[in-house]
Parts: structure tokens; sequence; C-alpha cells
């Protein structure tokens, strides 16, 4: 038995003659919080796209909770939760209203969502707003929730890109709360940010550079390495490398 | 005046850019030319008739053959059992029937009469309507070609001209109609679209911030669409004239004239329309069915406006596209001048100058 | 004294207040907002998403209306005065917003015409900042990567050389290289003169500013220089760290003398509630006493406004 759910290996991708993402190799435990850091264009996204079963890859292997990218991406797809800061809940619908249409989308039974549906909303205290539509949240909220409904299935791993954009230092940390008690619970945590305090929660973080992995570690290793006092200092010196210019 | 020249510049690489749509600009008065010329033509031609024919003598031979050489009928099947006909009406297989009684030979002959039966599919009126006028006046001459050596006292003779269109061709119709169409498609549409596609990117933002005046931003969004709408007018004319050999009879330069005083107005018209308007989708709506609809349906193109009840005419009157429509018809077709179309192209400057003003004053310099 | 004002003050907001209503609840985006940004200086407006910032830029731009109080730009109205504003104003919007079908000249070209000017007339303004895109100058906008989008849109934003240049998050979804590199820009604008006011949701970037506002929900929680809103802050800050953050994060929590305690990095700052003796930490934990940063005076005062 292994625990490694998820397993990366030389996996690369071609648009048209431009390597956005070249041979990277990786794995992942359960559990484990892992930052996926690099600059913008390095190929953060193509590589997630790919890992999330959204994309075939051009060569290269990965197994995602069990199941291969390039044969079961469906497969893949049930058995993760995916958040973004651009994609999350439908403004217009109620609270309960999308958690309802997003547990329905992954076959749970309706008995089960009605009481995990209670549970989670006395989990955010969030009673009162229950039936309010989800654009009368703030910003704060709003990111809190997407997280709980990404992963209400309980996933095996949760994809998160950007998940803290403009949030106030408050909502953020209680944010990272949250994926401190999914990791606890044995879902695995992938996650990219701009905010280098963050990079710090991570359990280990890789940073990519021109479609390259070129640090893997975590936080305290790579700083010790790179002799640099914070995660920013070790980014920008990595990221500082990068020639392509997208 | 540099700022301006910046702006058209900046337009023509939008529309260059998108090659798609320009393409669909360009290639759409082609293609309603096309459909309407030959695939949407409400004239009929070689419809299929059964002929029942239970005299099977000379004349009635002859009248068939006459009815067989006109290019209105095609003759389906013969036969001399008036059975078979509704089974062949009811898949559709024929459009009209004839019966010539089996007596038909000789009722001619003794009595000087004879009757004969048309039996016609009415589910779509104005063709059963037509096939059996045109039947009927098959049978008419027949009967006089038939009478001539021995001709009746008193019959009228109604010797019918069509002024116009002597062949009572529908391009005629529908070529002016299918301008006004496609000028108000390019211009209202288009020019709204562009406007509103600022505002939603957040380009007008900037805009709004910098000192550009707001009637460059707006004029400036028109311009290339009025060069665009040119070259459709062109290529439909050509089409028109070449391949539906419908005349222009009128005065070229004057069809030029009114016809860029409608794009004005058209162009005018999408300007108000983004002016009052802040998503692409709201413009795209209220293009088509608060002003493309009511055009096809009130300009007079499709359905005759005098038959109209009174408050759809009334309505009709405010719709730019009738205007034009009547313009375009008197000088293309008629070849009337000026002196009789002043009216009309006073009434389209008058809403030209109503629209652009509008367009002008609701154009907002702030944000919501 | 007006005049003299204005000369000394580009920017003026003088109790500014502003509401939206959606549906059937009214919004207060700005509650009664006030600062004065000085000539040639770098001005931040630090806060997360939805705390008026946006809003706020778009009433000194000129571009919307508001319910009371009033603002100057560069000594006129904003209101009245938005004619004259609008010819002296740089405004780099939060979302980008060139056109994305032009080309990097293109672009620059048309944004030079429609201030009557010409690229080569402020050549040597952009040129630090347009040189770095130039190889790209054929490509078209939509192409090109976040940094360089917004190497473009600042170029577009000066290419008048404004006398006040308004920044809405421009380092937003902007990584950490980019986000150095386009700060180091604005300190050498800050040097030609310009007067700079800019947003940003990131709190590290507030002690590259000169003078910050912090924002939320709409109102003002404090404005200073970055040093003094540290230095000032009365409260003191340990921080503490072992093998399991985790836990040590719940633990913390039940010390006597913790007022507040969050992560921050690789370490949990604990706040020490006010007239605690000197805090004594359980062994095994690496605890020292440091200076409050800005997000930790931020934290502190988004708390205090809550309650």
């Amino acid at each position: 038995m292994n625990n490694k759910v998820i397993i990366v290996e030389k996996l690369t991708k071609i648009f048209n003659g431009f390597t956005a993402v070249d041979g990277i190799s990786f794995e992942v435990e359960k559990g484990e919080i892992f930052g996926f850091l690099g600059a913008n264009g390095a190929g953060k996204t193509t590589a997630m796209k790919m890992l999330c079963g959204l994309s075939m890859p051009t060569s290269g292997k990965a197994i995602i909770a069990g199941f291969d990218v390039y044969r079961e991406n469906e497969s893949i797809k049930k058995n993760i939760g995916y958040m973004s800061q651009k994609f999350s809940l439908y403004e217009d619908l109620t609270i309960k209203e999308n958690i309802r249409f997003y547990a329905g989308i992954y076959g749970i039974e309706p008995k089960v969502i009605k009481t995990k549906t209670a549970l989670l909303i006395e989990q955010l205290s969030l009673e009162k707003e229950a039936n309010m539509l989800v654009k009368q949240l703030p910003l704060g909220w709003k990111q809190k929730l997407a997280f709980s409904v990404a992963i209400f299935h309980d996933p095996q791993i949760v994809f998160l890109d950007e998940p803290t954009g403009g949030v106030d230092p408050i909502t953020r940390r209680d944010f990272w709360n949250m994926i401190y008690e999914a990791a606890a619970k044995g879902i695995t945590v992938f996650v990219t940010t701009h905010y280098m305090d963050e990079a710090e929660y991570c359990d280990r973080v890789s940073i990519m550079v021109d479609g390259q992995i070129d640090a893997m570690d975590t936080p305290g290793n790579l700083k010790r390495l790179f002799q640099a006092e914070s995660m920013d200092h070790v980014f920008l010196q990595i990221a500082r490398k990068a020639k392509r210019a997208e | 005046m540099k700022q301006f020249y910046h702006f058209i510049i900046k337009e023509f690489y939008h529309i260059f850019r998108d090659q798609k749509t320009l393409l669909i600009l360009l290639g759409m008065p082609m293609a309603q030319i096309v459909i309407f010329g030959f695939a949407l033509s409400n004239e009929v031609k070689n419809a299929h008739i059964t002929i029942v024919n239970q005299s099977n003598s000379a004349a009635s031979v002859k009248l068939v053959q006459k009815i067989e050489s006109s290019k209105y009928f095609e003759i389906y099947n013969q036969s001399t059992q008036t059975t078979d006909i509704e089974k062949m009406f009811r898949k559709g297989s024929i459009k009209i029937a004839l019966v010539i009684p089996p007596d038909f030979d000789k009722a001619i002959l003794a009595q000087n009469s004879s009757r004969l039966q048309i039996i016609s599919d009415a589910t779509d009126p104005n063709v059963a309507t037509t096939l059996t006028a045109y039947l009927s006046i098959i049978v008419a001459e027949f009967q006089k070609e038939t009478n001539q050596p021995n001709s009746i006292p008193y019959t009228i003779d109604v010797e019918t001209r069509m002024m116009y269109n002597p062949q009572l061709k529908g391009a005629y119709n529908f070529v002016p109609g299918v301008m006004a169409m496609v000028l108000l498609l390019v211009c209202t549409l288009m020019t709204s679209l562009t406007v509103v596609k600022e505002k939603e990117l957040g380009n007008m933002e900037i805009l709004l911030a910098s000192p550009v005046n707001p009637l460059i931003i707006i004029l400036a969004k028109a311009v290339p669409y009025l060069l665009l709408s040119i070259i459709n007018i062109i290529t439909i004319l050509l089409l028109s004239y070449f391949i539906l050999d419908v005349p222009i009879n009128g005065s070229l330069v004057l069809l030029f004239l009114v016809s860029i005083l409608f794009i004005l107005v058209s162009l005018a018209l999408g300007l108000l329309i983004s002016s009052v308007t802040g998503s692409q989708k709201a413009a795209m709506f209220i293009s088509l069915i608060v002003m493309f609809l009511p055009t096809v349906m009130f300009s007079g193109f499709i359905f005759p406006i005098e038959n109209m009840p009174l408050p759809l005419r009334v309505i009709s009157n405010i719709i730019p596209a009738k205007w034009y429509f009547i313009i375009v018809k008197s000088v293309m077709i008629k070849g009337l001048g000026l002196a009789v179309i002043w009216k009309e192209v006073l009434i389209l400057t008058g809403m030209m100058l109503f629209f652009f003003t509008m367009a002008i004053k609701k154009f907002k310099i702030r944000l919501s | 004294m007006e005049k003299f004002v204005s000369e000394q003050f580009p920017i003026i907001v003088s109790s500014v207040s502003k509401s939206y209503t959606t549906g059937k609840t009214v919004v207060k985006a700005l509650d009664n907002i006030s600062f004065e940004v000085e000539k040639g200086s770098l001005f931040g407006l630090i806060g997360p998403d939805g705390a008026g910032k946006t809003t706020l830029f778009r009433i000194l731009t000129s571009l919307l209306l508001f319910d009371t109080g009033r603002a100057w730009v560069d000594g006129f109205d904003v209101i009245t005065g938005y004619k004259e504003i609008r010819k002296r104003i740089g405004y780099m919007p939060g979302r980008f917003s060139l056109y994305t079908d032009l080309t990097v000249q293109e672009n620059l070209n048309f944004f030079a015409s429609i201030f009557e000017t010409t690229i080569e007339e402020n050549y040597d303004l952009i040129k630090g900042i347009y040189a770095q895109i130039e190889p790209f100058k054929n490509r078209r906008a939509g192409k090109l990567s976040g940094g360089m989008k917004q190497k473009l849109a600042l170029s577009c934003a000066l290419i008048h050389r404004p006398s006040v240049l308004f920044l809405d998050e421009p380092t937003t979804g902007v990584d950490a290289v980019s986000r150095k590199e386009f700060w180091d820009m604005l300190q050498a604008l800050k040097n030609e003169g310009i007067t700079i006011l800019v947003s940003t949701p990131y709190m590290d970037e507030a002690n590259l500013c000169d003078k910050v506002a912090l924002i939320q929900a709409g109102r003002i929680l404090g404005i200073n220089t970055p040093q003094h809103i540290t230095q000032s802050f009365a409260k003191t800050i340990y921080r503490v760290k072992n093998g399991n953050m985790h836990a040590l994060l719940q633990e913390a929590r039940h010390w006597d003398f913790t007022e507040q305690v969050y992560p921050f990095g690789e370490y949990h700052h604990v706040v020490i509630r006010q007239g605690s003796p000197e805090p004594q930490f359980p062994a095994g934990i690496d605890a020292g006493k440091i200076h409050p940063g800005i997000e930790d005076v931020f934290i502190d005062l988004m708390r205090n406004n809550e309650q």
C-alpha cells in the first residue's frame, strides 16, 4: 500500500511547438498540503489542468487518486474537488441551493446532503444567511463557503487555485485554518498562491520556472538551502532566473 | 482632428482583426440576395399537377399539352380515375388537380359550353389561389384559340399590363427590402455592439478618464461601418442587376445618396442604443427584437402595410426602413426622381438628426 | 489659500460618502472618507477586496458621482472640474483595460493620440518601463504575460506625463518578482515628481509607500507613514514556533497572556494582553519579541472595528 495520491513523472504539455510544461515529476502524499508556486506564465495553470483531468498531457505519466489521467479522467473528476478565485459559486443562488447543486453533481444521496448541509452551515455559523443569495455575502465568506463546497463530497484531493486573492488578513487565516482541518481529515491539498507567507503554511512547496520545477522541499529546507530568511526571498531568487517572456 | 483620425484607425484594426465577423458582414448581403432570390421566392414554378382526363378526346389532349408547356405546371401523372386524387393530396405529391369530364369534347361542340373541375391544396392559401388563377388563364386561352374560327359575338377581352414589373418578379420587391435589412443589421447592430464592448471590457473607463470628447468616441465608431455599408450596397446592386435582372431605372447617384442617408439613420440608431445599454447582450436584444423585427414586419417588404389595421399602419410610420423602402422602390424600379420622394427624404433626415442628438445627449460622461 | 493648499496636496478628499443600492439592501461603499496626498509622494490605500478602494478611485478620476463630501484633484473639484482633471491624470484601472486585439505599439500610439501627444515627446518618462516590453512591440496586447500587460498599461497611463497617477490594484494576481519590479518603477516615477495614489490588498507592500491609509468596509482604519503606524502600535507581539504548528496554535489560544494568536508565515504571532506581565512560554517553544508589521496592525484594527 502506498499513500501517494498524486504521482507525476516527466509530465509534459506542448502547445503548437511551445513547451508549457516541461517534464515535471513529483509525488504528493495523502493529507499533505502541497504548495504549487511559480511566476506568471511558468506553466502552473497548464499543469494543474492536466492533474484535474481537464487537459490531455503530451507525454509523461500522472496518476491522480489512483487513476490515470489519460484513460480515467472521469474517475479523477469524481475523486477531486476544485476551487479557484474566479469560478466558485453561483451568485444568484442561495447558500443552500449552491450546496445542494454541487452535492447533487457528485451524486450524493438527498438525505445525506440534508444532514451534511445543516452541519456545514452550523460549522460556518451561517444559520442566518443560509437562505441569502451568495452575491450578498462578503468576499471572504464566499471563499470559505466555496472551499467547503469543494470538499463537500469528501474528495481525496482538493485543488485550490489562488483561493485567497484579495481576501482580508483575518479571513485569509480563517481560510487556512479550514485547509488544515481538511488535511487533518486526510484530504490532500494542492494549492497555488501569490502570498509568500502562505507558502510557509504548506508542508512542502514546489517552485516552477519556465515549465520546470526548479525547487521542491519543505519551506524550512528551502530557506536553509537558499540562505534566505523568508519564502519571499527564496521565490525571488529562483523566479528571477526565468528567461521565458511568455 | 488628429484624435479622430487615430480613433478611426483603431476601429479599422478592430474590424480587420476580427476576420470572422468581417466575413459575415461582407458575405451577408450575398447570402440574403441568394436566399431571397432563389430559395424564398413566392413566385410559383413547376407545381405538380395531376390531370384526370375522362374524355381522352382531341380537344382534351390539346388542353393537356397546353398545360404541360407552361412553366408553372409539371404534370405529375394522368389517369381516368378521380379516386386517387385525395391520396395524392394527402401525400403532398401534387398541389392541384384538373378533372376533364367524359363529355368534354362533345359538350364544347354541341352546346358551346363545358365544365372543368379544379381542385387545389389550400393549406397554403396564397399558392392555391395563384395556381388556380394560372390554370384558369390557361383554360381561358385554350378556349379563345378553339373558338377563333367561329367567334362568339359580344365577348370582352381584358388586356392587362403589369407596370414596372411586367414579369411579376418578386426580386423587384425584395431587393429594396434586403438593402434596408442588411444596412440596418450592419449599422445598428454592429455599432451598438462595438461601443458597448468597450464598456464591458473596461476600455471605456480609461477613455472617459481622458480628455477625449465623447463626440469623437461616438463618431469614430460609426465611420468604418459607413464604409462597410457602402460596400454592401454596391454588392447588392451588382448582384441584383446582373444575376436577378433587376433594372436600375432611376438615377444611380440619387440611389446612393438616399442609401447613405439611411445608413446614417441606422448608425445614429445604433449609437443611441449603445448609449443607453451597458452590456452586449442588452444591445443585441434591443437591436434585434426592438429594431430588426419591426423593420421586417412594418417596412412593407414582406407584409403589405395597406392591409394592416390602422394602429399598425400608424406604428409603421416610425420605422425608418419603411421610408427607405418606398424611396428605393421609387428610384430603382419606377425610375422616379427627387421631386417625388422629397417627403420621405425629409422624414429620414429628421430621424437621423433626432437619433444623433439623442445618442450624444444620452452618452454618459461618467460610469453609471 | 486654496490655491496654496491644492499645490501642496494634489489629492484632497473631504468627508466623502457613497452608497449603492442593490435590490432592497443599501451598501455603504465609502463612509466619511477624508485624507490628503502630498505632492510628489507615493500614497497607498491598503485593504482587502470590497473595502471601497475602486469606488474611491473612480470618484477621484471623475468617473463616479458621490452622495456627500467634496474632493479635489490637482486643485480642481472632481465634479465641476472633470474636464481639467481628465487632462492631468493618468489612470490604470484594476482590470486590464487596453485593447487586446491591438499590438503593444498600437495601444501606446492610440493612447498618446487621445492625449494629443506622441510617444517621442514623453519617451524619457516611460523609457525605463517601455524598454522592457519594446522587444514585443508587434505582439498583440492580449498575448502578453501578466507582468508585461501591467507594464504596458502603466506606459499608456504615463504617456501624457500626468501630474497625478492613479493605480488601482496594479499588482493583484501578479507574481512576487513582477510585483517587486513594479514597485521599483513606482519609486522611479515618484522621483520624476509625479504624485501617485496606489491601492493594494497585499499588506507587505505598505512599507514601500510614503504614507498609507488602511481601509476596510468603506472606512479608514488609520492613516500615517508605515513606520509611524507600526511604531505607534501599543501592543506587544511575540512570534512563536515549534515542531507542530497546528497544535501550537490551539494551545496558544489558551495562554492567559494571549489576546490574539494567528499564523504568520513560518511563525504564529501572539498579541499579548495589555497589562499582562512578561510572558513565560512553555518549554520547547522558540519565542521572541518582534516589531509589529502593517499586517499585525491591520488585523488588530479590523478586530476592534468589528466589535
